[in-house]
């Protein structure tokens, strides 16, 4: 039985995105087959080479083993007491606009879908459960060139390119969860930046899963090609449930010669009660190839929420002198469970790669930074460096380090450091005889920690992540 | 009413007994100093009246114009007003000292300090008196800081938080001749009825600069001689062990 929290929870209270919207959705039975594939193919106007995709998927997942290798432990997931697909019933409007009960919830959730969003400068595409319900500010971005759509669209109307590129950096058959997502994927982004385009507005998805035991399996592609640069930005939540709910994602990102990407993530699901009740299964695969010479992807991660995480950005650094970089701060509290980290695959001659990993830990959570990094025999002047800090809150949360370094060419130059340490008394009692209590204390002394991920986040979306930190500090102190 | 007194405190650090039933009383607007051989208990003192977790205090009382300050947490003595200047700053790796500033202002007076470029603009005037540079404010606090600098910002912090009452932990130490005279002279400028001070230091030459008007001397954690400001000269001339001898057995026993 799955029941909302009473709203006098406290954690239900903290998390102020764990509402339900009102609203009908049209939605397939649950359980997991081929004839499931076959309806959200059709629902969504698919052409058969994307539906033979999809079954080719599906028959190989049904191969794979479920991975457990992470440090994570949680009950067995019954893949057919999930719901597939669920879209909301839209109210049509004359003007084409939103159906208001949804714009609502995407301006409760903070989410600019208006025109005045404008000024924001951030393109916004809105998925809600399954299905992308908006997107703005896409003529701004079409005189460029640039396409900026759902992924349902992509498919429909830009076929060539995502026949050409989906599927090209995670396979369909990469691992469990890809597979997964490959034969049942909804929605997501499709963003392609042409040659020579500098994207002049931060390319954004909004990722809300609203209904009751339904999955979210969103697959989203940016391709920038020959000397173009995007800034993508993601956010994402999910009300506050006692089920646990599962979001597969798979995301590739493809960089040609002199390209750039920077992606963004601030990812807040709901991450269960005190009790470790409920919250998002945030099982993804992300992956970035630097496929052109001095091209350039960058991970940026802020995780402080859902109740397990399992999500490794990676680059692929197989143009020459490329470059792959991961900052990440993943914080988890009460009982949540992250195993988060990233591969960096040095392939191209002089590439470079820079890992930044911050994990703070508090209550009886686990929180587990897994890298590797390997330099493969033609990458010849590779260089990496790796920093993990750890930082505990408190004596029952737990954190671990798996760093892998693999070199094939003995002129590659790799570098690792890591610390863990427990919030100093020291440094709580200096602060407090400045008049600053605790919690004030604590979330200054994490924010300085995190430094140096925040500050790779565009600035807007900084001062979203810190507000967040500190929220998220505020009951885990004491 | 005394501003300050210490009455009979004793207090420990896991089993060890570091002060023995100290007796101190300071009247509004005095400068005191405390002065007293390596482990006499001087800085356990100064980390008990702030109120550090790691020590237990068995017995006696703090007042604070009247008012007891055992039972109460860090962060509510200083927002009465009661300021330790620390031997050691500890770092606090990527807090800028301007945010940190402003914090610690703002948790004192318990109310916002303003924009942020009006708060700085009084900053960076505090500043000037120290020799302080602008570079400082956004520096991570202590980050990579000499000893000088460390120093010089306890006592910015000072000026900005106009504590009632003072206590500078060895804020000499660590510092040469010019460093010091700057130190001196930013708290010298804040002294007079409003401040009352108790200097804890190993030398002389700080009490030559900031002149007190009482001297104690603490050893194995009792005050063993109390004096006027003429008693430094002599200190500084005959050393300790006489008043090590004068205090007799009892103490060298305890």
């Amino acid at each position: 039985m799955t029941q909302i929290l009473p709203t006098d929870n406290k954690l239900v209270q903290d998390y102020k995105f764990g509402f339900v919207t009102p609203i009908d959705a049209d939605a397939a039975p649950k359980g997991l087959n081929e004839d499931i594939i076959r309806l959200i193919s059709s629902k969504k106007g698919e052409p058969d080479w994307m539906l033979a995709w999809r079954l080719e998927a599906f028959r190989h997942w049904q191969t794979l083993r479920e991975p457990h290798w992470a440090r994570a432990t949680y009950p067995p997931i019954d893949y057919q007491d999930i719901c597939y697909y669920s879209a909301p019933r839209q109210r049509a409007s004359a003007t084409g606009e939103m159906d208001p009960e949804l714009a609502k919830t995407f301006e409760r959730l903070g989410v600019p879908m208006h025109e005045r969003a404008q000024l924001a400068g951030v393109a916004v595409d809105a998925v809600f459960d399954s299905v992308s319900v908006a997107t703005t500010h896409r003529e701004v971005l079409k005189k460029q060139g640039i396409i900026f759509c759902s992924m349902s669209e992509a498919i429909r109307e830009h076929p060539e390119l995502v026949r050409q590129y989906l599927g090209s950096v995670v396979p369909p058959g990469d691992n469990f969860y890809a597979a997964l997502n490959s034969a049942v994927f909804t929605d997501g982004s499709f963003c392609f930046i042409p040659r020579g385009v500098r994207c002049p507005l931060e390319l954004s998805t909004y990722f809300r899963i609203n209904a009751i035991r339904t999955g979210q399996f969103e697959r989203t592609l940016i391709v920038a090609e020959p000397e173009s640069y995007v800034s993508y930005i993601e956010g994402c939540t999910a009300p506050a449930r006692d089920e646990n709910q599962l979001h597969a994602a798979v995301v590739e990102l493809v960089a040609l010669d002199d390209a750039q990407i920077k992606y963004s993530t601030v990812q807040n699901w709901y991450a269960g009660d005190a009790q470790g009740n409920g919250g998002i299964y945030n099982f993804v695969t992300k992956r970035g190839h630097c496929r052109g010479r001095r091209s350039r992807i960058s991970w940026t991660q802020v995780e402080v929420g859902a109740a397990i995480t399992w999500k490794y950005p990676s680059v692929i650094l197989e143009g020459e002198e490329s470059v792959g970089e991961f900052y990440s701060v993943a914080f988890t509290n009460n009982r949540m469970q992250a195993d988060t980290g990233t591969k960096m695959i040095h392939r191209g001659a002089r590439t470079r790669s820079t890992i930044v990993a911050k994990g703070i830990s508090s209550g009886e959570s686990s929180n587990t930074y897994r890298g590797i990094v390997r330099v493969l025999p033609r990458a010849t002047g590779a260089r990496n460096h790796t920093q993990c800090d750890s930082m505990l809150i408190g004596p029952q949360c737990s954190a671990n380090t798996f760093p892998v370094i693999e070199s094939f060419n003995a002129s590659a130059i790799t570098e690792h450091e890591a610390t863990t340490s427990r919030i100093s008394e020291e440094q709580l009692f200096y602060l407090r005889s400045r008049g600053i209590d605790e919690e004030t204390a604590t979330a200054l002394i994490v924010h300085g920690f995190c430094k140096e991920v925040l500050k790779e986040l565009p600035l807007e979306f900084a001062v979203e992540a810190v507000k967040l930190l500190e929220l998220k500090l505020e009951h885990s102190v004491g | 009413m005394a501003e300050f007194e210490i009455r009979d405190l004793q207090a420990r650090i896991g089993e060890k007994p570091i002060l023995q039933g100290v007796n101190l009383t300071i009247e509004r607007g005095e400068t005191h100093a405390l002065m007293g051989p390596n482990g006499s208990g001087k800085s356990t003192l100064s980390n008990v009246i702030m109120g550090h977790p790691d020590y237990e205090v068995t017995g006696g009382d703090i007042l604070f114009r009247g008012q007891s300050l055992l039972g109460l947490p860090t962060e509510e003595r200083a927002r009465l007003g009661v300021f330790l200047a620390f031997q050691y700053p500890v770092a606090v790796p990527g807090v800028s000292v301007a945010r940190f500033l402003k914090t610690a202002v703002e948790a004192v007076r318990g109310k916002s300090a303003g924009g942020a470029g009006g708060f700085l603009k009084g900053v960076r005037e505090q500043m000037k008196s120290l020799e302080m540079t602008e570079a400082f404010l956004d520096r991570g606090l202590n980050e990579g800081f000499s000893g000088g600098e460390k120093k010089r910002l306890e006592i910015l912090q000072m000026r900005l938080l106009k504590p009632a009452l003072a206590v500078l932990d060895e804020t000499d130490s660590g510092l040469d001749i010019d460093a010091l005279r700057i130190v001196a002279g930013g708290v010298n400028q804040l002294r007079g009825s409003d401040l009352t001070l108790l200097v804890i230091t190993h030398y002389e030459r700080l009490l030559k600069l900031i002149q007190p008007d009482h001297l104690h001397v603490l050893m194995e954690g009792r005050i063993v001689f109390s004096g006027g400001p003429e008693a430094v000269q002599e200190l500084e001339r005959r050393g300790y062990d006489w008043l090590r001898e004068q205090a007799g057995e009892a103490v060298v026993a305890g």
